[in-house]
């Protein structure tokens, strides 16, 4: 098991460096934005997939970050100053709609965090004179080190990457602390974890503000990916979409947003070729894959790996549990 | 000072009065079986205690302290663990994470919990637990894929893995086969031998005979007797209570 993993990920790594090098420039942009797409995707998992508490606002709380960095880059703040900030007040709206979630559930949650998309959706259009409203805001320069600028598509690629490096063993050191236990216990049952000492308010509100940073973060190194945003690049549907991409790649698994974004992304631009048709056949597979795989592409995976080591490519599964015959006795 | 003491404590649910004017303490080191038909109150008793349902009135102190309006998490940390009468575990988990989510809220900060990964200690106890219930074999299985018996043990196992001064258990022998009831009652009164205090909400008669060396009997959310298990065997209100007259 372990080898196959550290073989996935070298692959994966060595992929992903030598990727650009070879993509013309369409390309490249649709493998940027899998990247984003897969720092929000992660955020999302957090909350939803680990914690089980559902968020239908991270497009809003991705335009935080990305209105941070386009506002306060004229104004001489360097990126990652914009991007600091952008992910600071995504963590602080996430702590405040992490508030409700201690209140209601499920689907009401997803009522409630669904009003505030649209909320900051209309924030966002009618406040013009700070978003400049429907129109957008253009010309948002990418980062820039000193000498070194990643002006270019090839070098943004890379720059983006770094982050989500970042955002991959941030999230890895956070699901596999005493934090990510307390979050998957908070999902698998609430009394229990109250009852063995899970403050479920405090852990409930980090679940939403540390998937809402990200998606600070993720919204951040969006937006000079076009140079350009407007609302529109916020809408409920684009939550949806992050919802797609956790739920289909495996809700709570850490390879599910891996999977899940780069699916979502970029089956579109496959099925692009068949024209009119693309949409219909995208929510077919969207609609069989939520049918016959309900724990996403992981599941999957995992069953594929389940064939492979039972032919005797590693070590057999653990036998069914069965029952002690006799009961062991008390010290 | 009494380890727990409860005093006039009343619970209703709208006009239904679930428990009425309960007073009773536990010391240090007791072992108190709490008995009574069904519906007379006695898992809304442990639930006011634990912090899971707010008493409408009344009084909780556990070591001195009112815990009455504590939240379940904030009753946990004072030290005070229970089990379940429908068993309540995290099924994805396995026995041994169950085991260690069980302790883990009861040490350090909650930053310390995000950035020390360090578990040997608690993974030690973890391990001995599982072999004292038996569960050696399936440690490593998620919880829902083991059976009732074995799952009321990793509930009780849950409930030992902090090391708290009072343990509540609701029916732990509920369900469970006559060869796990004994080795359930020996590891409670080895337990308590060790200085263990347990509260133990129970059916089976013969076992709160023999096991409990106080019992409180409640019948209809109110306190009917309270007595070693000969006085409350020869009480005709318990007999009543059970019975009919």
């Amino acid at each position: 098991m372990r080898g196959w993993r550290t073989l996935g990920i070298l692959t994966g790594a060595a992929v992903l460096l030598v990727l650009p090098l070879l993509l013309e420039q369409y390309k490249l942009y649709l493998a940027s934005l899998t990247l984003v797409y897969l720092i929000l995707a992660i955020g999302l998992n957090l909350t939803l997939g680990y914690a089980g508490q559902i968020s239908l606002a991270h497009a809003g709380f991705m335009s935080f970050g990305a209105y941070a960095v386009a506002i306060l880059g004229p104004l001489g703040v360097p990126f990652e100053g914009g991007l600091v900030v952008g992910a600071i007040i995504a963590f602080f709206w996430g702590l405040v709609l992490g508030f409700p979630a201690l209140k209601v559930k499920h689907h009401y949650l997803a009522m409630v965090t669904l009003g505030f998309n649209i909320i900051v959706f209309l924030v966002l259009r009618n406040w013009e004179s700070l978003t400049g409203g429907s129109f957008g805001i253009s010309g948002i320069a990418r980062p820039r080190w000193g000498p070194i600028g990643f002006q270019s598509d090839r070098a943004y690629y890379y720059y983006i990457l770094g982050w989500a490096v970042l955002v991959v063993a941030s999230a890895h050191w956070i699901l596999h602390s005493r934090w990510g236990r307390a979050f998957r216990a908070i999902r698998e049952n609430e009394v229990r974890a109250q009852v063995v000492g899970v403050s479920l308010r405090t852990y409930k509100l980090m679940a939403f503000a540390i998937g809402s940073a990200y998606a600070g973060v993720g919204g951040a190194l969006f937006a000079p990916l076009l140079a350009y945003i407007d609302p529109g690049a916020f809408t409920l549907d684009r939550s949806i979409q992050f919802l797609l991409m956790v739920v289909m790649g495996g809700l709570g698994r850490f390879e599910g947003p891996f999977i899940g974004a780069a699916v979502v992304t970029l089956l579109p631009e496959a099925l692009r070729a068949s024209e009119g048709f693309y949409l219909i056949i995208f929510s077919l597979a969207v609609i069989l894959m939520m049918l016959f795989m309900p724990k996403g592409l992981v599941g999957v995976w995992d069953w594929m790996l389940g064939r492979v080591t039972r032919r005797g490519f590693g070590s057999p599964r653990p036998p069914a549990p069965r029952e002690p015959a006799t009961v062991v006795a008390p010290k | 000072m009494s380890l727990l003491e409860i005093h006039h404590l009343s619970k209703s649910f709208f006009h239904l009065s679930a428990l009425n004017l309960v007073s009773f303490s536990v010391e240090p080191g007791d072992l108190l079986g709490l008995i009574g038909p069904n519906g007379s109150g006695k898992t809304t008793l442990f639930n006011c205690v634990t912090g899971v349902l707010r008493p409408s009135g009344g009084l909780v102190r556990f070591k001195g302290e009112d815990i009455t309006k504590l939240s379940a998490d904030a009753v946990c940390h004072r030290g005070v663990s229970r089990t379940f009468q429908l068993i309540q575990l995290f099924p994805e988990m396995t026995v041994l994470e169950n085991l260690l989510m069980a302790a883990q809220e009861r040490k350090g900060t909650l930053w310390s919990r995000l950035i020390m990964r360090d578990e040997t200690e608690e993974t030690d106890r973890a391990l001995s637990l599982v072999d004292y219930l038996g569960l050696s074999g399936v440690k490593d299985h998620p919880a829902a894929n083991l059976s009732y018996g074995q799952q009321k043990l990793l509930d009780f196992g849950m409930a030992l893995m902090p090391d708290p001064p009072l343990i509540l258990l609701d029916e732990p022998m509920a369900g469970v086969n006559p060869t796990m009831i004994k080795a359930l009652v020996t590891h409670i009164r080895d337990l308590n031998a060790q200085g263990y205090t347990f509260v133990v909400i129970e059916h089976n008669m013969e076992v709160v005979m023999s096991l409990c060396r106080r019992i409180v009997v409640l019948c209809q959310g109110e306190k009917i007797a309270e007595g070693t298990p000969a006085e409350i065997h020869d009480n005709p209100a318990v007999m009543d209570a059970y019975f009919g007259s």
